[in-house]
Order: structure tokens, then sequence, then C-alpha cells
């Protein structure tokens, strides 16, 4: 004899998955810091508002437009503006540039536009200044325009920031996120949650023993690394930032209408960051990051892309992570380190607002 | 955290899997409640259900503190968040339980100043760098939180920090569990007792159970081979005709409990003549509201709240899944009206309510065989 899920239950899990796959709504009163998560409730403002204002079935973060460029824009609102391992200025640079770089195209120009708070010390913007310099030096892409605003003293905490880019969609690459096939491989950059942690610590929420640096950095080179190691068999690639890895799985097992297995115990997890997560009660994968990316691959070509993403900078401890599965459609499932199985759902409410 | 690897071991776990196999009777079936939210959510973040033979049942008991608090509260909480020059503190899940107009993270939104803290210490802090405001801190959880809440009170009149208010639900375990085995439509076998509430009761006040109910009660940690563990030695009671309160988490818990620790709640709390419960109604004696001698940091006490009794939603069931007469799945909203984004009853927040654990880690358990 086999099964606890009885009929009536399996029933009952039918209809609730006939009802997660419905288009989110935007049904609330007010804007929560929950739609600004990266969840259910920003799946709700964009599927439910934003998209259909504008006639779009869906708004990437990232869009091929005619010609083979590829466009993206993003804000920065981090809370403190300098952390370990980075600044506003740096993410600012970086997530655009991510942003072009998971879309498979080679970034070429940003566009910044600066909202300033009145008092706020020169000191503090040259650094910024200097800071998005850098990175935009360090990612090979040059700032060819931008604006500036000055708001009144108690607002914008300093400063925002909101970059646009433009990026050259490279011949090698076939992504896109309905692409997935079971079979198909998971790979990961590299240790998830570390961005999300150093930004908490830096705030000084918790007084924990430990350094936890931001892992901030430009994702080209890993996505170029990819590309040439498996060209058309990488299906989809995705930065795993606001939500981290765990909302990226998500997304995309929903886009492709597949399901996915993880394997708890091969995700890499700094310890220091295991150990704040635990404290907390939230899950690494999670956790923001931003210099990480998830890479689906063909299985033929998976070995290839593991080892063209370990030789990439920042990409010493990619691993393969899991597996496009058939059943149950658009779900992500873990197999975790004990030997149990559970579900890895979306992520709802805001564990952690203004981390980029 | 390199400390507690041992006590996730897949190998250790397969092999305790084996032993419970060994001590179950063929045929029979066995209902077990845990009843702490903190196990609820180890059995499902470690897929510990998917270890066990499929006749060994674990039902979800009172345990989540978020769970248990009634409407009125969370409408009181909020009547507090809106007063003038306010700042209400609270932990995250709170934020989401909704009240009967909406929820703390509504009231943030319409200008409320609502603050997610960690500790109630960090609210102390707060209070502390806005002398000119009130702070308060809306206190939840059983003898396990009470104790930091106590303290920071104690601190917080030891450094005459007054603007800091505390709105204390903080709640006892035994009286719920006492109404519990008392309602007639329960079928339990025996219980995984609370480790992280026993800490600081000690296991004896769970002598009761197994004297006048003649159910077994483990005392378990939360690490998944202490799950195992623990339905091992209630398995292993039953198997033998025993029935006793067993420690399984002595490393621990002292069966006496953590006498300081109870000394400060005798000092800064006092029993209600009754609390409401979520989905139990009034239970005696299960309440802490702050003593005389820590009056003027009542919330309560300073701000004329409703304190209107709410009756829960009607289609709710979150009192029969707290008494695990039902399963998460039974309930007539489950997952379909009332979801972890837009949830009508408390089970469905709280990462340790047994909705919530179980609408996201449990719907693609592994089928498990029956013997």
């Amino acid at each position: 004899v086999s099964g606890t899920v009885s009929d009536r239950e399996a029933k009952i899990l039918g209809i609730i998955e006939t009802a997660r796959a419905k288009r989110a709504k935007f049904r609330d009163a007010h804007v929560t810091m929950a739609h600004g998560a990266g969840g259910k409730a920003t799946q709700g403002l964009i599927e439910g508002l934003l998209a259909p204002a504008f006639g779009m079935d869906e708004l990437p973060d990232a869009a091929i437009v005619d010609g083979g460029f590829a466009l993206t824009t993003d804000s920065f609102v981090v809370k403190p503006l300098r952390f370990p391992g980075g600044s506003i200025g740096e993410l600012a640079v970086n997530g655009t540039v991510n942003d072009l770089a998971v879309a498979g195209a080679r970034p070429l120009a940003l566009t910044l536009a600066l909202v300033l708070e009145e008092g706020l010390p020169a000191e503090t913007l040259k650094a910024e200044v200097e800071a998005i310099a850098h990175a935009a030096a360090a990612a090979d892409v040059r700032v060819v325009a931008g604006d500036t605003k000055v708001v009144e003293r108690g607002h914008a905490d300093g400063m925002y920031v909101c970059t646009t880019g433009l990026g050259l969609v490279d011949a090698r690459a076939r992504l896109s996120p309905a692409a997935l096939r079971p079979g198909d491989r998971i790979l990961i950059s590299g240790r998830v949650g570390d961005h999300g942690t150093a930004i908490m610590l830096a705030r000084g929420e918790f007084e924990l023993g430990a350094t936890i640096e931001s892992d901030t950095r430009s994702l080209w080179p890993a996505v170029d690394a990819l590309l040439d190691a498996a060209g058309p068999a990488v299906r989809c690639a995705r930065d795993a930032t606001r939500g981290g890895a765990a909302s990226v799985l998500n997304e995309l097992a929903r886009a492709s209408g597949v399901a996915m297995i993880v394997r708890e115990a091969d995700v890499p997890v700094h310890p220091a960051v295991a150990g704040a997560a635990e404290l907390l009660g939230i899950d690494p994968m999670y956790v923001a990051n931003e210099g990480k990316l998830v890479a689906f691959v063909a299985p033929e070509a998976a070995d290839a892309a593991l080892a063209a993403l370990r030789a990439a900078p920042g990409g010493a401890e990619a691993a393969d992570i899991g597996e496009v599965k058939t059943e149950p459609v658009g779900m992500v499932l873990v197999e975790t380190a004990f030997g149990g199985k559970r579900v890895m759902d979306q992520l709802v409410g805001d564990p952690l607002p203004r981390i980029c | 955290v390199r400390y507690v690897d041992e006590f996730r071991d897949a190998g250790l776990g397969r092999a305790l899997a084996g032993e419970i196999l060994g001590e179950v009777e063929p045929g029979r079936h066995y209902k077990l409640m845990e009843v702490c939210g903190g196990h609820t959510h180890s059995i499902y973040k470690y897929g510990i259900d998917d270890l066990l033979p499929g006749n060994v049942e674990l039902v979800h008991g009172p345990g989540c503190p978020v769970c248990v608090i009634p409407m009125g509260r969370v409408d009181d909480g909020i009547a507090i968040a809106h007063q003038p020059g306010v700042i209400f503190t609270c932990f995250g899940d709170m934020l989401r339980i909704p009240g009967s107009h909406g929820s703390l993270q509504d009231a943030k939104a319409e200008g409320a100043d609502v603050r997610m803290v960690y500790s109630p210490l960090d609210a102390l802090r707060i209070a502390k760098a806005n002398p000119d405001r009130d702070v308060v801190f809306f206190a939840i959880g059983f003898e396990t939180t009470a104790p930091s809440t106590a303290l920071t009170l104690k601190r917080a009149k030891a450094e005459g920090v007054h603007n800091f208010l505390c709105m204390s639900n903080h709640v006892t375990i035994v009286p719920p569990l006492r109404a519990l085995l008392d309602s007639p439509d329960l079928r339990l076998d025996g219980f995984i007792g609370p480790g992280h509430v026993s800490t600081v009761v000690g296991a004896r006040p769970f002598e009761f159970i197994p004297a006048d109910y003649g159910k077994p009660l483990v005392v378990a940690g939360f690490e998944p081979l202490d799950v195992l563990q623990a339905v091992h030695m209630i398995l292993r009671q039953l198997a033998e005709g025993r029935c006793e309160v067993e420690n399984q988490y002595t490393r621990v818990v002292p069966y006496e409990g953590n006498r300081r620790a109870l000394e400060v709640l005798a000092e800064v709390f006092a029993l209600r003549p009754h609390f409401e419960w979520r989905g139990m109604g009034f239970i005696s004696q299960s309440g802490l509201k702050l003593s005389d001698a820590y009056a003027d940091f009542d919330a309560e006490l300073k701000y004329a709240v409703p304190g209107v009794r709410v009756a829960d939603p009607k289609a709710c069931q979150c009192g029969e899944v707290l008494k695990g007469v039902i399963k998460p799945w039974e309930c007539k909203v489950f997952g379909t009206a009332c979801t972890p984004e837009r949830p009508i009853g408390t089970c469905m927040v709280s990462s340790e309510g047994a909705c919530a654990a179980y609408y996201n880690f449990g719907r693609f358990a592994r089928e498990r065989e029956v013997v």
C-alpha cells in the first residue's frame, strides 16, 4: 500500500495549483514594503498593474529591442550607502550591467540619474561618483548621459541612484525564460546570500562577530564564459538579486511550465551566512545576491558550462545544484540535506527591505 | 553552523527511521502531536515526515505564538500604533496578521510608525534613541520568549526609560494543553513536548498529561534527529505499555526548568484571569500581563484600547487546525481564499504556523509506505 496523499488531499492541492497559476492581481489599498521585496506582492504589482497598462504580457528586467540591442533600467535605494564589499554606486553599475548580461547582451553604455538629498556631504557624493566610475571601468561600460535632481532634507535618505543600460545581444546567446526542458541542469555561479547578509550586518541590527562582504560584481565575464563553453545549450540565465536564488527558480519554473528539484546539500553557502540565516530563521536561498547568476544548461553541455563558470572571475565556488523536472508544473522542490523533500515557494513578505 | 551538523546527519536519520519502523505495530495508526510551532517548522524544513512510516502521523499543535493571537488583540495593537507620537514595534511575522480592518503592515502604509524588531532589546534601543516618543513593544510568545521581555522591562526600569511600553500577549503552555486534552474530538496517542518552553519551565509541568490523560510525552529538541528520536521514544513507550514524561532534549532542558528565569517572570508578569486564544476561546489563567510593579510600562493601561472581542472569520478553521482536529488542507479556505500572501487566519502567516508550513513546504511530500 502506498500514499499518504489521499484522493481528497490531491484534489484540493490541484485546486490550489490552479489558483496559484492564475495571473497575479494588484488589489491592495496601499503600497506596502512587500511590493518592493521581489516576491508575490511585486509580481502582483507588475502583472496586475504595470504590464497591462503598457499592453505587455510581461515586463522583464531587460528587453530585446529592434536591431539586436538589449535595454534595461534599475533604481537603487540601499541603506546604508556603503557596506563591506561595496556601495550604492557600485551596485548601480553592476546591477544594471547584470540585467543586460543575463539577457545575453554585452553591456555597452549606461545613463545615470542621481536623486540627492539636501545636505548630503560632498565627500559622500564624490566617493559614490568615484565608485560608479570605477565599477563602470571594471565592467567595461561607459556612462554616457545623465541627470541630477535635489530634494529637500528628509527625503531620499542621502541619495538614490537610477541607471539605464544598453547592451548588444551576443550572437551566441539563445536565452529565453520559456526555454527550460526537463533534464536541464541548474548551475549557480557561487555561494548564495552574501549581499543581503552583508547589508543586514552593516546596518548594525545584529551584533554578530563576523564580517561578510557583498558579492557585487559584473556578471558579464561569467555569461561570456558560459556562452563560450555551451552556446545555445545555455537555456536561460538570471541574476539572483532581490528574493534570492529561490525567487529566480520559481519565476522560471512558472515561465517554462516545468518543475525543479534543488539538492540543498550542493548549494554553496558561506558558513557565517548560514549561521546568520539560522539565527534569524531565514533561508539563504531567499537572501539577495548582487553578483551571482543561476544558469539552466542542457545536460550534455552542463559539465563544460560548470567548468567555464568556475574559471570565470568570482566563480570558483560555482556548483551544479539541481535539475529541471516535469512534475509538478511550476513548482520548485528541495531535497533536504537530511533526506526529506519540501517545496521552495515564492517569497511572501519582506525579510529585509531596501537591500539594493 | 558546524556544532549542529551532527544533529542533521542524513545517515543517522535513516538509521533512526529504521529503528522507528521496528517499534511500529503493523496495522496500527499513530497520531502524535508536536505541541510547538518550532517543531512544525523543523518537520517541514527538513522533510522529517518523509522518513516516517505512513501510519505514523504528526499532528500540529497550538504552540505557534503568532497563530494563537486573536483578532481583537491585533485590532488593539493597531489602535495603539495609530496614536500620535507612538513608535510601534513587533516581530516580523506579526506585521501580516490580519485584524478586522487590515494588518499592522497596512497600518504602516497608512502612516503609523510600525517597525519590525528582532528582539525586545531592539525596541528598548529605539526608545532610548527617541526619548520624546512612546515606543510600544507588542510582546508575544510562550514562556520561551517571556523572559527576554521581562529582562528588557527590568532594564528599562533600572535605566529609567519610561517611554518604553509593553503590550503583553504572552501566554503559558499548560492551560491550552489541558483545554486541548479536555476537548472531546481529540484522538492522540502521544505528544512531542515543546523543547524551548521546557528550557524555562522544565519537563515536570507536563507530568499531568500521562498522569491524568494517559498519554506519553517526550520533550524534544528542534534538530531533525531530535524529532526523530522523540518519535522513537514515544513509540517505544507505547510498545512497552509505559506512559510517562521523558526528556530527549537533556543537553538543554533541565527537568526542573530554569529557576532564575521563572523568578524574573514572576516578578515582571502576573497571570490574567483569562485570555482569549485564536480559535480556542477564553482559557483561564493562560495569559500574562505586566505585574503591578511594572504597571507604568503597560501600554494597555496608558492607552485606552478598544479591547473588543472580535469573532474569528466564519470561514476560518484555525481553531480546529490548532487543536489538531483537522489537517491544514482540510480547512475550507486553505490555499484558495486563504494563502500566505492573503491570509485569513493566523496559521497561514507565521513560518511556525501549520497552514503556512504545509502550504510552503509540505504539499508535495514523498509518498510513504504504510506498514
